[in-house]
């Protein structure tokens, strides 16, 4: 192995011959890991910054435990409805969703489109390569998203969603500043201007359920109506 | 006094009953060391060794260990609720009130095992999006991403199942808005419905079943889909690495 050449062969002595042959197809590229960096042991490095993180987490748990009790109302009873009866907080969303659509969109369609999206975001080169969204056609790429806001905005406005409409205009004018800020170098402006699609339809999607879920746990009174939650009212 | 306890622990993992029960002596050699984890059921499925950087709070914020540790906390605290409660109505409302007036720390309890529910839901939403933001999802990390996202649904129906559970209005009204979207389905929306409570409406039956599913059906899934989250890790390579991770992420 002097000229480092590769030798193709067969040999089943694996300690006296230790060679080993790899294929190089185009579609079984080599791959590279690079430098992996310095490495602890598991044992105790990770172990017991884990022991630390779960007993700073007991204690805050019991402490905050201590003071903050579970409510618990009166017994279940069929025939008296709360006014407005809420899910729990992480279906809040959902449930101002079903304020603005038929049941089926808010309640089916939109979370099994949402569970799937997030299944099948491994599986598309776009995400994974994650192109900035300028790099390439910038215009062009411009173009198709003005386009497809604008529609989205207005099949929008079209169910009174303004609860939706808001976190989304605003991620859409943060979308079109990154635009004109692409080309500056070395700021956040130019961090800006390099996120990939993938990021800004994360980042709208976090946006309008964080929207959603504070909006539905926080300002939805009797009849799903707007409240502020500082006046209390009596339900 | 500390030499001495040192000592002792010395003379401790030296010791035959030490060795018989961990198979190795003290961890005093990264060979041991090593041995210490590959050896213990409880940790095998860990690697020996770690990158530094993804030891960094900034590489993960634990956020991932977080919702594992809150899963155990919940394992531990829901088995001890378990003891003071019957899943049938009234019954289940009373047990509550038994928990407050009569069980010695029973608010504790249960206070402490709705906090970490709630936090575990919120945890695991946390998680999720950091690994987006970070790039997890990658190759070779694709099909741990997919059995993330099945985990986010078992805690939320985890979440939603022990909901019921108290038998008090809110819990009764949250499942009764929350079941009824189901109706909504086209087809088979109230056949799955139906399923689910065991009935047309809440009541009995679906507390038994939401019983059943809570302590048993879902928390199975959950520990099998986290054993296998967390051998992927280690067999995908572990925690992923930036591009940029030179600048110390």
């Amino acid at each position: 192995m002097a000229d480092n050449k590769i030798e193709t062969g067969f040999s089943s002595d694996a300690k006296k011959d230790p060679r080993r042959v790899v294929f190089v197809t185009k579609k079984t590229s080599a791959k590279v890991l690079g430098d992996r960096g310095p490495q602890l042991m598991t044992y105790p490095h990770l172990l017991l910054r884990e022991a630390i993180a779960f007993e700073i987490l007991v204690i805050a748990m019991v402490v905050i435990a201590l003071f903050w009790d579970a409510p618990l109302e009166q017994l279940a009873n069929p025939l008296l409805t709360p006014n407005p009866a809420k899910a729990p907080w992480y279906f809040l969303g959902l449930q101002e969703l079903l304020h603005f659509f038929p049941p089926f969109v808010a309640g089916i369609l939109i979370p099994t489109l949402v569970v799937i999206a997030l299944v099948v975001i491994p599986y598309f080169n776009i995400n994974v390569e994650g192109e900035p969204l300028w790099s390439k056609h910038p215009s062009r790429n411009l173009r198709t998203v003005l386009i497809s806001m604008v529609l989205l905005l207005a099949f929008l406005a079209f169910f009174d969603a303004w609860t939706i409409i808001l976190p989304t205009a605003i991620i859409a004018s943060i979308l079109i500043f990154s635009y004109t800020a692409r080309e500056k170098s070395g700021s956040w402006q130019a961090t800006l201007g390099a996120k990939p699609l993938s990021w800004w339809i994360m980042t709208w999607f976090i946006a309008v359920s964080i929207c959603l879920t504070v909006v539905g746990t926080f300002f939805r009174g009797p009849g799903w109506s707007w409240v502020w939650p500082w006046r209390t009212h009596v339900g | 006094m500390a030499t001495n306890v040192s000592l002792l622990l010395e003379t401790l993992r030296e010791s035959k009953v030490w060795k018989s029960v961990f198979r190795r002596g003290p961890a005093n050699s990264n060979r041991t060391r090593s041995m210490a984890v590959f050896g213990n059921l409880f940790l095998h499925w860990m690697p020996v060794k770690v990158r530094e950087k993804s030891l960094h709070v900034r590489a993960s914020y634990y956020l991932g260990s977080i919702s594992f540790l809150l899963f155990l906390i919940l394992f531990v605290t829901g088995i001890l609720l378990m003891f003071y409660y019957h899943p049938a109505a009234p019954n289940a409302y009373r047990d509550m009130k038994d928990l407050q007036f009569v069980v010695s720390n029973g608010v504790f309890l249960r206070n402490l095992h709705r906090l970490a529910a709630h936090l575990m839901v919120f945890m695991v939403f946390a998680h999720m999006f950091h690994v987006f933001y970070r790039g997890g999802y990658k190759p070779p990390h694709e099909f741990n991403w997919v059995i993330g996202v099945v985990l986010l649904l078992v805690t939320l129906f985890l979440s939603y199942t022990g909901y019921l559970l108290p038998w008090d209005q809110l819990a009764f009204w949250a499942v009764t808005v929350g079941t009824n979207i189901i109706s909504a389905m086209p087809v088979i929306g109230d056949k799955i419905r139906f399923l689910l409570l065991g009935g047309h409406i809440v009541g009995e039956n679906a507390l038994l079943r939401f019983y059943v599913m809570h302590v048993l059906i879902l928390p199975l899934v959950a520990l099998v889909l986290i054993g296998i989250h967390f051998w992927r890790v280690q067999k995908d390579g572990g925690l992923t690495v930036k591009s940029k991770d030179s600048d110390g992420r």
